[in-house]
């Protein structure tokens, strides 16, 4: 019912009679979207939360190798199985790694492959999508029936396979994250280009116009942009729980480098037997990060819909 | 109805071929020496050779794809360099333990989820509704070994209410008769409870944990679907025409919520099969998944391409009954075609 | 008519919390309607006669509430009336039709089912009966082959006859009060008058009362023995049918009447006071009217055809199975007609849904591709060039299109100024920003738009203000010939007065030609000095305004035309 408020058109002298000497055209001026989230972090103390947490990931991952206490690589067979204490916070590994320091050490490269999946992805899949569905015919075809593909597999399984073909590195951990995430974004720009490829408003920017690729990079990439946000945010906690999967099964990353789902592989042998820390705080932070970009996506979901801007 | 199951049988061709022409490129086109796979670490240059010749691999690309195909028409994917067995008769070996756990998982997370989905849905606001957004954003953060992980540790180590999280069945119990490979169901055909009960507590953490992660995407879209329909406009007429609340939610409401639960159940599944390999090597389940495992560590590469393959055959069928379901439930696809 | 009336609603305030607190959606209303008594409560959007016949049913959605007052229906008092009582009340004694029929039904249930559920429910059959009196209502609300739409489902029904189904299942239990919501917006004018007319003559037959909940004053005035007249949550007027034509009493009532099209009535008398739509200092020519009229039509359209293939569904089984079907033959949505459109004329295609105008208007445009035939305009066969490339052609700005829906026609992340101003970046004379704002604003006061409204996004604006952002921007290049698609289909009735004034004054300043495509005969009749009925893909009547609403040759126009509910006769 909150529409009852919306649909009555404000009285024209309510805006300040602004010269406007320039012109103004994409978005309203940025103060206003500073504005407008902070009202939505106001509104919805979560995704304040989420935001804080992200920004705290962000920081392990750019700064965290150089402020933790130990090397996150050194061993020390006279500290091994220690519980968490003052001098170890997490408590340390059976070649006596500080735990505290490697957990934090590694938030850049689960990052990094987080970052570098979801970023390919958006790029070919979000491509590949619009094109189908601004041109159907046999472009949109083809998408779908690679997307098609992929889909008829189970996609961690998939994504198992690839690594295991193309060889165990962190690079195809990346790539083959991309690929299984694929058929979602192209889904996505599919429909949305798709509906939109009819608009009213298309329709009247063809009447001005505009060429194809004009109607693609300035009515329908711009309206797409925000779902695609959405689309990426969400997708960017799966892609760390597919990254650390793949690694806990002993694929891409290899011992020793500090990373959150082989950390959690190496600390398992010790659960039943009650050294619980070494897979716990690993997977705490796994779960953290996830948890953070899964709240992050309905963040930017409030953000960018414009409807939601008044 | 037939016919609808007929022109969805056709729709899944593409998919199995697609599914067929993937795992070949993976093993074949892609970079890295195939032979060498297959032949393992620790074979000599010469062995290698030989395997080249014997896999075919010396031959043409479409002549492989002709052989690959044959062998796998014949139910060939080679032999296992770890068990020295063929991998069909591996995979078809431990296939009823990861069912019976992915099954036992997913049930046990349709009977948590729809109800739970259903009455926050109804009751929006209330504390059921934030017990629902909370198991459905939680749910999904948690990584599925690291929640098995959890589980064991506090029922196994601490409390100690759960056998050892070493396979299907303590190792001094034995076996049932196979029938369906099922245990719980073997068991009970031989009249063995005490096998049974075992069977069970050793089942328990690991369908739970499967469960904890499946429960996130079906809660979600049952409470979605269902604020959707009974906001719809033929939930309004049913409400002023009087029909009791639970008619309106029984019969109407509840059949036209399902429609994109049961959309979804394919997704489930996806995650499900995913999970399935990460669970079993926490669990140490001697299902397909840890074969799958135990072949990467062993870089032995036919129970890898096999498994693949058949987790993406089985993928396509679990689909194809979805969509079956979807039509007994939704008339338009049924009728329409 | 009884003293004491069947439903009366007094003092009646209905609240709905929003963020920004409580809103009042209705107001201290008294309505009463007697037994056997027609009601219409007439508003536009937003003025509360939805929620009011919600709140008498009660099934306000959660956040709404009835605030004060009461709600009496035959001694009982529906606010204060428990959950149960009301269940039993809904459906046996009050039944609600609704707008949009084919989603007031259960899409997954058989129609027949839905309607056994309410007699079961009401203790009106059993089960053994059910069916024999669900066929039986579906008989009297005229279905042909009753037995077998027993078993359809809501999809394999057409919106009129899903709107009988509803109709039936809202008179299932023999109701005395019969609330029909907007019953027959978003159907064809022809289906309209059927419904309305079934659910009279039903109503009639058992003595029943009816409110008519709706925004159109000719279809209360023709069906409604009362009329109850509000705006912004208030009753301003409540009068006899007959009464409120001849004397309205409230200035709002007043306005609405005038604002609507019918028989006998100018462009001009639309508005009250006739407002200037152009402000006076826009009324120095901002574009020099065009020169006189060249000789030969603007627009030429020759046998024009659109074809689409049908969908080929199961033909890959049927294939295999060897039991291929014959090849369907492509459906023709628009089947060679030609017409022609004059210099400076304003052009009127009307036709029901489906009947391939708004097809039409779409080649004309050269949105789509023609299957065949020529469109020959100015001299040329634009129906030659491909569509794609069509926006690099110099005829490219002379043809230019105002769309249905205001708001899907503005992209949402632009502002009213970029809105109108792309057409003149991608192929205007006008160059620096300075002048191409000077332009906007132009041409913002040339359609009414207050120029501080301009740097506005499209959300931030009312329906009329983004339809006449709409139109600057077709004018933006002072176009030949503006293709108008039903512009004021999602409009209310006072702004569509206001909007269709404009693009009459717009049309005699710029020297246009319009083609005016709608369903709406008495808008037709206002705007146009020819008119084209199409049906099913060919024109069945084309003459001027006059002679074919007039005096119409064609057994199709007759029909549309006795469908339009005519409150004055």
């Amino acid at each position: 019912m909150n529409d009852m408020a919306k649909v009555e058109p404000a009285p024209a002298q309510a805006i300040p009679a602004e010269p406007a000497p320039t012109l103004r055209f994409e978005a309203p001026p940025s103060t206003s979207l500073w504005a407008h989230a902070r009202h939505i972090v106001a509104e919805n103390p979560v995704t304040g939360l989420a935001f804080g947490l992200f920004a705290l990931i962000l920081l392990a991952a750019i700064f965290g190798p150089s402020i933790v206490p130990y090397d996150p690589l050194a061993s020390n067979t006279n500290a091994a199985l220690q519980a968490p204490s003052r001098a170890h916070w997490f408590g340390t590994d059976q070649l006596g790694r500080d735990i505290f320091s490697r957990v934090v050490a590694a938030t850049r490269l689960d990052f990094s492959i987080a970052i570098f999946s979801v970023a390919l992805v958006f790029l070919m899949g979000g491509l590949a999508g619009v094109m189908a569905g601004f041109y159907g015919g046999w472009i949109d075809k083809v998408v779908g029936r690679v997307a098609d593909t992929i889909m008829a597999f189970p996609l961690f399984v998939l994504a198992m396979g690839i690594v295991a073909a193309l060889g165990n590195s962190v690079g195809n951990i990346v790539l083959a994250t991309a690929i299984i995430n694929f058929p979602l974004y192209a889904r996505v720009a599919r429909a949305e280009a798709n509906v939109r490829r009819d608009a009213g408003f298309v329709q009247a920017a063809r009447l001005s116009g505009n060429s194809d690729w004009r109607l693609l990079l300035t009515q329908i990439v711009p309206n797409i942009m925000p779902i695609m946000a959405v689309q990426m945010s969400l997708t960017m906690g799966y892609a760390i729980l597919n990254a650390a999967g793949l690694s806990f099964i002993g694929l891409g990353v290899r011992p020793p480098t500090p990373e959150w789902g082989i950390m959690v592989a190496e600390g398992a042998s010790f659960i039943v037997s009650g050294e619980w820390w070494i897979a716990f705080f690993p997977g705490l932070a796994l779960m953290i990060a996830v948890f953070c970009f899964n709240l992050l996506g309905d963040g930017v979901r409030d953000l960018v819909d414009p409807q939601r801007r008044n | 109805m037939l016919r609808m199951i007929g022109q969805r049988l056709m729709t899944t061709i593409p998919s199995v071929i697609g599914v067929i022409i993937v795992t070949f490129l993976l093993t074949r086109v892609l970079p890295g020496d195939t032979a060498a796979y297959f032949a393992g670490p620790a074979a000599s240059p010469q062995a290698i050779i030989e395997i080249r010749s014997k896999l075919g691999l010396d031959q043409p690309l479409p002549v492989q794809f002709v052989s690959y195909v044959t062998a796998l028409v014949k139910g060939d994917l080679g032999t296992s360099l770890t068990t020295g067995q063929p991998v069909t008769a591996d995979l078809a070996a431990r296939l009823p333990a990861s069912a019976e756990l992915t099954l036992a998982g997913l049930l046990l997370a349709m009977a948590v989820a729809l109800p739970l989905g259903i009455l926050a849905a109804v009751k929006q606001g209330s504390w059921i509704d934030h017990l629902c957004r909370v198991v459905a954003t939680a749910g999904v953060s948690l990584p599925v070994f690291f929640t098995g992980l959890l589980l064991v540790y506090v029922f196994y180590f601490l409390l100690g209410w759960s056998p050892a999280p070493l396979g299907r069945l303590d190792v001094f119990a034995s076996e049932p008769p196979r029938v369906t490979g099922l245990l719980l169901i073997d068991t009970l055909l031989a009249r063995d409870f005490e096998t049974f009960r075992g069977a069970f507590a050793q089942l328990i953490l690991p369908a739970v944990t499967l469960a904890i992660f499946s429960l996130a995407p079906i809660t979600r879209m049952t409470r979605a679907s269902m604020l959707a329909v009974l906001g719809a406009d033929f939930v309004r007429t049913a409400r002023a025409s009087g029909l009791t609340n639970r008619k309106v939610i029984g019969t109407y409401a509840f059949r036209n919520a399902m429609l994109p639960v049961v959309t979804t159940l394919g997704m489930v599944f996806s995650f499900l099969l995913g999970a399935n390999v990460l669970v079993e090597k926490v669990f140490a389940w001697p299902g397909v998944g840890s074969y799958a495992v135990e072949a990467l560590i062993a870089s032995d590469y036919a129970p890898i391409q096999g498994f693949v393959l058949t987790m993406a055959i089985l993928y396509v069928a679990l689909n194809l009954m979805i969509d079956v379901l979807y039509g007994v439930i939704d008339p338009r696809v049924r009728l329409e075609g | 008519m009884t003293a004491v009336p069947l439903l009366e609603i007094r003092n009646l305030t209905v609240e709905f919390a929003t963020r920004r607190g409580a809103v009042q959606a209705v107001k201290s209303i008294d309505v009463s309607v007697a037994k056997g008594e027609t009601v219409a409560i007439v508003g536009e959007s937003g003025s509360g006669k939805s929620v009011t016949s919600y709140a008498v049913v009660r099934i306000l959605d959660r956040a709404g509430r009835v605030a004060e007052g009461t709600i009496s229906f035959s001694g009982v008092d529906l606010v204060a009336a428990d959950e149960a009582q009301m269940r039993d009340l809904r459906g046996r004694e009050i039944s609600m039709i609704f707008q949009n029929p084919r989603a007031a039904l259960n899409p997954i249930r058989k129609v027949g089912k839905q309607i056994e559920d309410v007699l079961l429910q009401h203790v009106q059959a059993t089960r053994a009966t059910a069916k024999e009196k669900a066929v039986e209502a579906l008989t009297k609300v005229k279905i042909a082959r009753p037995e077998e739409r027993y078993d359809a489902y809501p999809f394999e029904l057409s919106g009129g006859m899903c709107q009988r189904v509803v109709i039936a299942l809202a008179l299932a239990c023999q109701p005395q009060l019969l609330i029909a919501d907007e019953p027959t917006t978003g159907l064809d004018v022809t289906t309209q008058k059927a419904v309305m007319d079934l659910i009279v003559e039903l109503t009639r037959e058992r003595g029943m009362s009816t409110i008519l909940i709706t925004h159109d004053l000719g279809l209360a005035a023709a069906y409604c023995d009362k009329v109850v007249v509000m705006e912004k949550g208030k009753v301003v007027e409540t009068a006899l049918a007959s009464e409120i034509f001849r004397n309205p009493q409230h200035p709002y009532t007043r306005r609405l009447m005038q604002a609507t099209p019918r028989l006998g009535t100018s462009l001009a008398d639309l508005l009250l006071d006739a407002p200037q739509t152009v402000p006076a200092e826009a009324r120095t020519a901002v574009t020099e009217p065009k020169p006189a009229a060249e000789a030969g039509p603007l627009m030429q359209v020759e046998n024009l055809v659109k074809e689409y293939p049908r969908a080929a569904t199961g033909a890959l089984l049927a294939k295999l199975m060897g039991k291929a079907e014959p090849e369907k033959p492509a459906f023709r949505a628009v089947d060679g007609i030609s017409f022609s459109i004059a210099r400076g004329e304003t052009l009127g295609l009307v036709g029901e849904s489906g009947c391939g105008k708004s097809t039409t208007s779409m080649m004309v445009t050269r949105l789509i591709d023609p299957s065949g035939g020529k469109i020959i305009f100015d001299g040329t066969d634009i129906g030659a060039i491909p569509a794609k490339q069509f926006a690099a052609s110099p005829h490219r700005r002379r043809i230019q299109m105002v769309f249905q829906d205001p708001t899907d026609s503005l992209n949402p992340r632009f502002t009213a100024e970029r809105a109108i101003a792309d057409p003149i970046m991608r192929m205007g004379a006008v160059k620096g920003r300075d002048a191409l704002r000077a332009r906007c604003e132009d041409l913002a006061r040339l359609v009414g738009l207050p120029v501080e409204l301009i740097d506005r996004f499209p959300h931030q604006l009312s329906g009329g203000q983004k339809a006449r952002v709409g139109i600057a921007r077709a004018i933006a290049l002072d176009p030949d010939l503006v293709i108008l698609d039903e512009p004021t289909a999602a409009l209310d009735v006072s702004v569509q007065a206001v909007v269709l004034n404009l693009l009459e004054e717009l049309k005699g300043r710029l020297g246009m030609s319009y083609l005016f495509v709608s369903h709406d005969l008495n808008v037709v009749r206002l705007l146009c000095d020819r008119v084209i009925v199409m049906k099913t893909g060919s024109i069945v009547e084309e003459g001027t305004a006059e002679e074919v609403l007039g005096d119409p040759k064609a057994e199709y126009t007759r029909e549309l035309l006795t469908a339009i509910p005519h409150p004055l006769l």
